[in-house]
């Protein structure tokens, strides 16, 4: 089955911009699906159609079968959304906020203080349940947005950039809580900036740029496709003149590190052998860039190109 | 089914409205309970004695219901259209827009909203009117259809003012320039017959006028113009509205990109 499906999606804005040329995209039941692009790829134009926030100029969106613009009913009640920008009532309590949406969607408002409880307490905000949303951080109120959009018990939820500007230690309790309701069976779609986080969580992607979509595959195989790593050697003892290590790329930023760029063919093990030859002993090692960052940059790259 | 969502959803937007201006009360009932007690006193008590008899009553009787309709009027536009554009300006409208709930049950939630302000500071006012005269009303059923036909125009008003709005000063915009002088020749002071003929007849295309004088004849039992007429009007004017607010929503004028 079929969560979302998206048939030629056309966006061109009132100024002319054409945000999206025509995109198909399909992410089946129980996925955890990152859309991945630079800014003004058409992320979030994507998102404001499946949102019903943005109008198309053409194409077709159907949520588990349902057509957006024919049922829009059925297709809207399987959806739950985490804006990018936070975009709830500062003036109304958490509990409020959380409750109403419910109502929105037919949930009756005992039915929805019963599972605003659950949401609230499994993402830390029960304790502020009545404080006004404008006193939250701003780590808390992307929690209340998950929280309300969990609301209605959506099939497919749709996260457009939720862990942006959170700390590190509140961003890794968010891909656990995530993990965990996608374990549930609920669908997610995520765009983020953080590539290590679409890495870490997700099974499936596709990559926009310039309103086409440039790649859509699974993490794994697309991650197979990254020809060579770079990464970079902290050493105990300065480099008193350039090392010899035949075969493989590298360069010296200064003096205590060593950078190498090793292809698939290659291993590590050749490569610390050629360390020792040259009597350098290695204190650290760790990537340049993230994988998933490393081949995002080289398909926009030849994208553009 | 889709019926049961659209009733909790539009009782979800009703609770939430009444329960904004509730809130903020001293912003929203209080005041016009103030500066109706001023009218009065001013008005009513220090001027309307030697104003004498209008339409065979005091003149603070006879301005009483203008002065009440006057702040249904105003109250139920505002309650709307700061609302609704406060909902644009928060983005929080998207909370309803990605709902699904169709147009009209937003529509409706707002009016209710607008209705139940109007119809709160209405009440507050009588109260009010009640210490500086003496009310009976004569006409249950129009006094009630007339408060609530009224908050549902100016709800409506407020909607269609609150979509269009980029900014909060547009939302002043209308009842400074247009509503508050429209309400004040409206008959809420005096009758049109004082006025020359020329006059009378361009008042008569003032709408306010038969809302004001449709509600004094259901307390009064006196009108200018005749009862029937503005109940016409005035619903022929909710229909317009209602239509356009629809197409304004349906096309996401001023809400969606």
């Amino acid at each position: 089955m079929k969560a979302l499906e998206i048939n030629n999606l056309k966006k061109t804005y009132a100024n002319g911009v054409q945000a999206l040329k025509g995109i198909d995209l399909e992410v089946s039941e129980g996925d955890f699906f990152a859309l991945l692009g630079p800014n003004g790829a058409g992320k979030s134009t994507t998102i404001g159609i499946i949102t019903s926030l943005v109008k198309k100029s053409g194409g077709k969106v159907f949520v588990y079968g349902y057509d957006l613009d024919t049922h829009t009913v059925a297709a809207k009640s399987l959806i739950g959304i985490v804006p990018q920008e936070i975009n709830f009532s500062q003036f109304e309590s958490c509990m409020e906020i959380v409750v109403n949406q419910g109502g929105y969607y037919g949930v009756t408002r005992k039915l929805a203080r019963k599972r605003a409880e659950k949401y609230l307490r499994q993402l830390g905000l029960w304790e502020k349940r009545n404080d006004p949303s404008r006193t939250l951080s701003g780590g808390l109120k992307r929690r209340l947005m998950i929280a309300r959009a969990l609301i209605h018990e959506p099939k497919l939820l749709i996260l457009d950039e939720p862990t942006a500007g959170v700390d590190v230690e509140l961003r890794r309790s968010m891909w656990q809580f995530l993990k965990d309701i996608n374990r549930q069976g609920t669908t997610i779609v995520l765009t983020t900036h953080y590539l290590e986080e679409a890495e870490n969580l997700c099974k499936n992607i596709a990559i926009i740029d310039l309103g086409n979509i440039i790649e859509n595959t699974s993490m794994k195989y697309l991650l197979s496709k990254l020809n060579s790593e770079t990464f970079l050697f902290d050493l105990k003892v300065p480099l008193e003149k350039k090392p010899l290590l035949p075969d493989f790329n590298f360069t010296v930023p200064d003096t205590m590190t060593i950078e190498v760029e090793i292809r698939r063919d290659q291993n590590l093990n050749e490569l610390f052998n050629a360390f020792s030859k040259e009597g350098i002993h290695i204190s650290s090692m760790r990537n340049k860039h993230n994988r998933l960052e490393e081949l995002f940059i080289r398909l926009l790259n030849k994208n553009n190109s | 089914m889709n019926r049961k969502v659209y009733l909790t959803a539009y009782n979800t937007i009703v609770i939430k409205e009444v329960g904004r201006f509730l809130r903020i009360w001293v912003q929203t009932i209080i005041p016009p309970a103030i500066s109706m007690s001023l009218y009065f006193v001013i008005f009513g008590n220090l001027i309307g004695p030697r104003i004498g008899q209008m339409s065979g009553f005091t003149y603070v009787e006879y301005i009483a219901p203008g002065l009440i309709m006057m702040s249904i009027i105003n109250n139920s536009y505002a309650n709307v259209v700061s609302s609704f554009f406060g909902a644009k300006f928060q983005r929080h409208i998207e909370e309803m827009l990605v709902a699904p709930i169709p147009n009209f049950v937003i529509l409706g939630g707002y009016i209710t909203g607008g209705i139940a302000r109007g119809v709160a500071v209405g009440i507050v006012v009588t109260v009010v009117a009640l210490f500086f005269t003496k009310l009976h009303i004569t006409h249950h059923i129009i006094v009630v259809s007339i408060v609530i036909m009224t908050s549902i125009l100016f709800s409506l008003g407020g909607i269609i003012n609150g979509i269009f709005a980029k900014k909060f000063d547009d939302i002043s915009i209308i009842p400074t320039f247009i509503l508050t002088p429209l309400i004040y020749l409206g008959g809420v002071f005096y009758s049109i017959d004082l006025l020359p003929e020329f006059w009378q007849s361009v008042s008569r295309f003032n709408p306010i006028l038969y809302m004001v004088n449709a509600f004094r004849y259901g307390l009064l039992g006196v009108s200018d113009i005749n009862i029937i007429l503005a109940f016409i009007i005035i619903a022929v004017f909710i229909v317009i509205l209602f239509c356009i607010s629809l197409y304004l929503l349906d096309t996401g004028k001023g809400i969606k990109n």
